[in-house]
């Protein structure tokens, strides 16, 4: 079965491409792209792509998927259903799981298990220690057989910088990154970020530097022992600035930010409406516009969701004892699609940080569209307007700040290995 | 005016015509504390649930005796006695209670924005009795009151709050109440215990109680909110009371006719020397008094009365 995608915009950031011409899908491969393709002599399927992009399969860094332990939160099935959805084609699953990912066993699941029900890849991301204790090295090793693409104790920092620096180093051993979350436990002892509305709240408040230092010792870390570093969910304008910097010096950093980070400020925690507590928290104006300009810039590299789903009842509580995090993989592309109406971003630059950066922080062959290459491939259209509507999320994760809120562009189909794992209800090929 | 509010959850959200209102309301009550027999049948029928999370004296007290006199029906739940210590949630504890169809709640909660929460649950009035450390709004209206009682106006006037403002619903209250007024207000404590961006409020930051108290009009007196970690923010009581402790010759540098005013419990001897706490120009006792006629005001105004 081959598919034929006619008349799209197709962009490719990897190779510079930006172009209507028709790409030809044979198998699980990109047979040609090329204008006025007609697939003759095949079993072909047309899409029709007149008005839409054609661009490589997106790919999400950081999500959680909570399985194994907490699958009435989200399952490797959903998670990865919600994900295709949004136009994902490959997605890093952090290791807080129960039991936690940190050793072969885990993975080994994870990987069997998103092999035979997940609508998308799925790369695990093993801990870094044992239990996420920041105590001892996990077994990263056997990790990486089993099919992890980098570690982390996403959620929390490593406090203890002897251990982190052995982390880094062994790492090396496997060239994967260590993704660091950033956040001093001292300084963190809170809900909301510190400034005027956590003023206004009185709600316990996190300053944005609790996330700049710790940023600046893995950088440190990392610039010592020689190892890749990839700092994750940056939301704080301070750590923009010591990553541009640091950039300069060392060329083995890496990061992302999230979607919240540069759509929504403090002020939305001014209601105590808890879909919008999530760590790091939303900070304030002047870290989104640094946010937007690291993005601008390219200090930051990637756009990762931290898709974080809970069940309504882990919500449905006082603010202080709701659950951190937002459900961000199918809501994801059409926030960050505002970056571009707003003209911060190009669309040809924000699909490089959807698509070939993140393939190339985890070392994965997928991220481009070109003769020969798998085909993992997202259709969307950029103009289409829709309404955020919670209950019809595919995940079981309805913890969304963005409910009502009108969005422009949409993911229409999406490719997985030359099958088509999603398609929009309004989308007629 | 028209009071057109359902709940009363914190002063920021109020007016300073709201708030006068509320102040005129509750002059008109405060009489009937004064008469042989105390109760009028203006909340005939009405029935008030004060649902407590937090311990209180004053608060629970003050709003049980303001809805007795106002003729209403009163029920008390505290957290230790509620389906809360066997895990009930705030939602499912707020939806039974308004099965039982009350008139008002008043919540007190440790969690900031648990009163908020609640009135989103019910479609009966919910006034916040205290949340975290975010607002208390009847304790700044009755501070308010006694301020105007005690100066006449409220225009004009240098209110300092002293102690662990950062922690502190009532500063909070206060500033957000005071700042309709054309006030200098005035927050001095250790930096540990004032919040960052303050001066976001309007508000000014001194370190210095001396400094702080000249020529004040009031000054308010916290305590340090040891169930909210407030002992962490400094190294001893002892220093702490020797520096930002209350005495005698602090007043001096403040207005002779200076107030001074303690939402209570008072920790006698760390931020108020007994001397002051009971001296000529201490009100503390006229708070408690005019919280009741206040809060008789807030009931009223809550339950559709009319002025």
């Amino acid at each position: 079965m081959s598919i034929l995608i006619k008349n799209g915009r197709v962009i490719d950031p990897a190779s510079g491409i930006d172009d209507i011409i028709d790409v030809l899908i044979s198998g699980n491969r990109i047979e040609k792209i090329d204008k006025h393709l007609s697939g003759a002599g095949k079993e072909v399927r047309v899409i029709d792509a007149s008005g839409h992009v054609v661009a490589p399969g997106l790919i999400d860094v950081h999500t959680h998927l909570r399985e194994p332990g907490y699958e009435w939160k989200e399952t490797i099935k959903t998670g990865t259903m919600a994900a295709a959805k949004g136009g994902f084609t490959s997605i890093v699953c952090m290791a807080n799981t129960n039991p936690v990912n940190d050793n072969k066993s885990v993975t080994d699941y994870i990987v069997e298990k998103a092999k035979s029900e997940g609508a998308c890849r799925v790369f695990p991301c093993g801990a870094i220690t044992r239990g996420l204790k920041g105590e001892e090295l996990a077994e990263i090793g056997e990790m990486v057989e089993a099919g992890i693409r980098a570690v982390s104790d996403d959620g929390k920092s490593v406090k203890d910088s002897g251990i982190l620096r052995k982390a880094m180093e062994y790492a090396k051993l496997f060239d994967i990154p260590v993704i660091s979350h950033c956040e001093d436990e001292g300084l963190s002892k809170g809900f909301v970020h510190e400034g005027r509305a956590s003023l206004l709240t009185g709600l316990d408040a996190v300053p944005a530097i609790a996330e700049e230092i710790i940023a600046q010792r893995d950088i440190t870390l990392a610039g010592y022992v020689g190892s890749p570093v990839h700092l994750t969910h940056i939301s704080a304008g301070g750590s923009v600035r010591t990553i541009g910097e640091a950039k300069k010096r060392y060329d083995k950093i890496t990061c992302d930010t999230c979607p919240h980070y540069f759509s929504l400020t403090d002020e939305a925690t001014l209601g105590f409406d808890t879909s919008t507590k999530v760590n790091p928290p939303l900070r304030g104006q002047d870290d989104l516009e640094a946010i937007k300009e690291g993005l601008r810039n390219d200090t930051i590299d990637i756009i990762a969701t931290d898709h974080a789903p809970h069940e309504n009842t882990s919500k449905d509580v006082e603010f202080d004892i709701a659950s951190f995090g937002i459900s961000g993989l199918e809501t994801g592309l059409a926030l960050s699609l505002n970056l571009v109406h707003e003209g911060v971003l190009t669309l040809g630059d924000l699909l490089r940080k959807l698509t070939v950066n993140p393939a190339k922080l985890l070392r994965l062959p997928y991220g481009g569209i070109g003769p020969g290459r798998i085909a993992d491939i997202t259709i969307f259209n950029p103009d289409i307007e829709w309404t955020v509507d919670k209950n019809q999320f595919i995940t079981k994760g309805k913890n969304t700040p963005f409910h009502g809120w009108k969005l422009k562009g949409k993911s229409l189909i999406t490719i997985v290995d030359g099958k088509i794992v999603y398609r929009d209800k309004t989308f007629r090929p | 005016m028209k009071w057109a509010r359902k709940d009363l959850l914190g002063i920021q959200e109020l007016s300073k015509e709201e708030i006068l209102f509320i102040l005129d309301t509750a002059e008109s009550f405060k009489e009937i504390s004064k008469r042989e027999i105390k109760k009028v049948p203006t909340l005939r029928g009405k029935t008030v649930i004060t649902l407590f999370y937090e311990p209180s004296t004053r608060t629970r007290t003050s709003f049980e005796i303001a809805a007795k006199r106002l003729s209403a029906d009163t029920i008390n739940i505290s957290a230790s006695t509620s389906s809360y210590v066997k895990g009930e949630t705030l939602k499912d504890t707020a939806k039974n209670l308004e099965a039982m169809k009350p008139d008002v709640t008043i919540i007190r909660h440790n969690m900031p924005g648990a009163p908020h929460m609640l009135a989103k649950i019910v479609d009966s009035s919910v006034v916040n009795g205290g949340d975290g450390a975010h607002e208390h709004p009847t304790q700044a209206l009755l501070d308010l009151y006694t301020m105007r009682e005690k100066k006449g106006f409220i225009d004009g006037l240098k209110v300092v709050i002293v102690g662990d403002i950062i922690h502190s619903r009532v500063a909070r209250s206060n500033i957000f109440a005071l700042r309709n007024f054309d006030t200098e207000i005035v927050c001095c404590g250790p930096p540990t215990m004032l919040p960052p961006h303050l001066e976001a409020l309007g508000v000014k930051q001194s370190y210095n109680m001396e400094e702080a108290l000249r020529n004040a009009d009031v000054i308010m007196m916290l305590r340090i909110q040891k169930e909210r970690g407030g002992v962490a923010y400094i190294p001893s009581i002892k220093e702490y009371s020797s520096l930002f402790g209350l005495r005698k010759e602090h007043i001096s540098k403040a207005k002779k006719d200076v107030i001074i005013m303690h939402p209570g419990p008072m920790n006698r001897g760390v931020e108020i020397m007994d001397d002051v706490a009971d001296g000529p120009s201490s009100v503390i006792l006229d708070q408690v008094e005019n919280g009741v006629a206040v809060r008789m005001a807030v009931l009223y105004l809550l339950l559709g009365g009319e002025t």
